[in-house]
């Protein structure tokens, strides 16, 4: 329990992963999760969040840190963790000549208080796919069919990787859908994604991972409220960057120009927007392509690449 | 991978259940091995047959019958449970259905185990139709002490599983397989007795061949249907099968690959 009363299911403290090679894919980082909260591990490819998420599901022991998950050590004290917990691996694991009721059966065999398996095929559209071989599913149904089977003894925790790649558009909403719902009724959610809408619209709190470091995290808003807006828009002939008012007056905290195009970054955009408007309809210029937008989860995830790439 | 206590064993024997009857299903689908498992015990005796009528064996009180039995049985380790098991957990590594096991509530043990039921349960059947047929078939009569063949089945199917797991824990690839699983199945084919009792071979090397792993399998099996064996002969072979079991699971704990090298 914290100060506020919040019991954190999932706790991380200094975490580290190394793997054989040598190579540091976690490289100490710390956050918590309180019951009932959707927390997103956001981050390209390569960042760590598998490798970070491995760790909580109890697949391998960190190199330093600690991970608590419902107050256990998850790889040390497996039989009290996993009846709790419900996983969605990145990819597969389910042989692919088993049909899908077969799958589920042999799950529901394995799992404690596992719920009948028609009452979990339901919900994700797979009850009239209960004859079909694994093999023969779509990316997406065997998506749906995992993420079926990890809801399958009702857990206090779920862990999601990547729980909606390569689903379609529909598949997608009703994804989160599903985890909303799941929310709503206590589960703590922990999931990891590339999409930055995802992101921005599931999580109750997120983290940024970049480099196997937490680059940036706290709700969606906090995580942007700390970077610049942006407005862009394309100057028309015979004008240039350097004819607009000094930058500095007009609020500008960074700027690039490619030929007529012009992207500006403020942290106060209403300002900064005024001016650009002003001077356009003083100097009778019409601006095409202008894209005036605050910041966004988008921003901050660029931003943090461009940060530490400035950094190098 | 804990102590077996009561209140833990009902749920570890519905999962064991669990999964070894998906296993189960998996390995009928799979013809190719089915074919092997049950055609080459029954088939490679009688391509041996015409070594083993060059061979003295009346001499050592081995029968016809019982040599023949004892290399079906040997094969029936062999392709029924061993090579098919290398094959059945490198599939599995690969299509990473241990890892996603591994998320849930089996044990390592459950999920090594689970998966070998299926063909151990099958090299079983197998060595008691196999026996009864021989009997009858072979007028090799009944065996004289038939708890030692059982010793013997016990600890070759045991130490087929744990052989098959820890040779896939050096195998990449499914394909890769029929290389690695080679060695245990020549040098047991050779050495264990199988084609060759390893009673007819001069003293010096058989000594040294009673200590291959399937060695003291064959030979239990073999000394239930002749009752030729001292009880210093049944300890040694019993004390040798040990050994084997502990070191194969011991490395399997330590080495077993539950994923796919990335």
């Amino acid at each position: 329990m914290d100060i506020d009363g919040h019991e954190h299911v999932i706790e991380v403290t200094d975490l580290r992963r190394v793997y054989g090679g040598g190579f540091e894919a976690v490289r100490g980082i710390s956050f918590s999760v309180a019951r009932g909260e959707i927390f997103a591990l956001l981050g390209t490819n390569g960042a760590g969040k598998t490798s970070t998420v491995e760790l909580l599901e109890g697949l391998a022991a960190p190199a330093g840190g600690r991970v608590r998950v419902l107050g256990h050590d998850p790889y040390r004290e497996r039989a009290a963790v996993r009846p709790r917990t419900g996983v969605m691996l990145q990819e597969g694991g389910f042989p692919a000549e088993l049909t899908v009721a077969e799958t589920a059966r042999m799950w529901a065999g394995c799992t404690t208080g596992a719920r009948p398996e028609a009452e979990v095929l339901e919900p994700v559209g797979l009850a009239g796919k209960r004859d079909v071989r694994v093999k023969q599913l779509s990316g997406g149904e065997r998506r749906r069919l995992d993420l079926a089977l990890a809801l399958l003894g009702g857990p206090e925790v779920l862990f999601l990787d990547e729980p909606t790649t390569g689903l379609d558009a529909e598949g997608r909403r009703d994804t989160w859908e599903l985890v909303r719902r799941l929310r709503d009724a206590d589960t703590t959610v922990l999931l990891t994604t590339h999409y930055l809408e995802e992101a921005e619209g599931l999580a109750d709190r997120l983290a940024i991972l970049h480099e196997g470091r937490i680059a940036a995290s706290g709700t969606p808003a906090e995580v942007t409220a700390g970077r610049p807006s942006r407005i862009s828009f394309e100057l028309p002939e015979g004008y240039f960057p350097g004819d607009l008012p000094p930058l500095a007056e007009l609020g500008v905290c960074g700027h690039e120009s490619d030929g007529r195009v012009v992207r500006l970054r403020t942290r106060e955009l209403q300002r900064t927007a005024t001016a650009v408007l002003v001077w356009a309809e003083r100097a009778g210029v019409e601006l095409r392509g202008l894209d005036v937008r605050s910041a966004s989860l988008e921003e901050a995830f660029l931003g943090i690449a461009r940060d530490e790439e400035a950094a190098v | 991978m804990s102590g077996i206590a009561p209140s833990t064993l009902a749920p570890s024997l519905r999962r064991l259940r669990a999964l070894a009857r998906a296993e189960l299903a998996l390995l009928g689908r799979n013809r190719g091995v089915v074919f092997t498992a049950l055609a080459v015990p029954l088939a490679l005796p009688f391509s041996v047959r015409p070594a083993l009528d060059q061979l003295d064996l009346q001499k050592h009180g081995i029968g016809i019958g019982a040599a023949m039995l004892t290399a079906a049985i040997g094969f029936s380790f062999l392709f029924a449970v061993y090579t098919s098991l290398v094959n059945t957990y490198v599939a599995r590594r690969e299509e990473l259905v241990l890892k996603r096991l591994r998320t849930g509530e089996l044990t390592d043990t459950e999920i090594l185990a689970g998966t070998a039921l299926p063909a151990v349960t099958l090299g079983l059947a197998q060595a008691l139709v196999l026996s009864a047929g021989c009997a009858v078939l072979l007028d090799a009569g009944a065996p004289r002490a038939p708890y030692l063949t059982l010793l013997g089945l016990v600890a070759g199917l045991v130490l087929s599983a744990a052989l098959a797991a820890l040779t896939a824990s050096v195998t990449r690839t499914v394909e890769s397989g029929q290389v690695t699983a080679l060695p245990l199945v020549f040098v047991s084919m050779t050495g264990s007795g199988i084609t060759i009792p390893t009673e007819v071979m001069p003293k010096r090397l058989a000594s040294v061949c009673e200590l291959l792993p399937l060695s003291p399998a064959i030979r239990l099996v073999r000394a239930g249907w002749t009752g030729g064996a001292s009880a210093y002969e049944v300890l040694g072979a019993l004390a040798t099968a040990l050994a084997w079991i502990v070191v194969a699971v011991f490395a399997v704990r330590r080495w077993f690959r539950w994923e796919p090298r990335r």
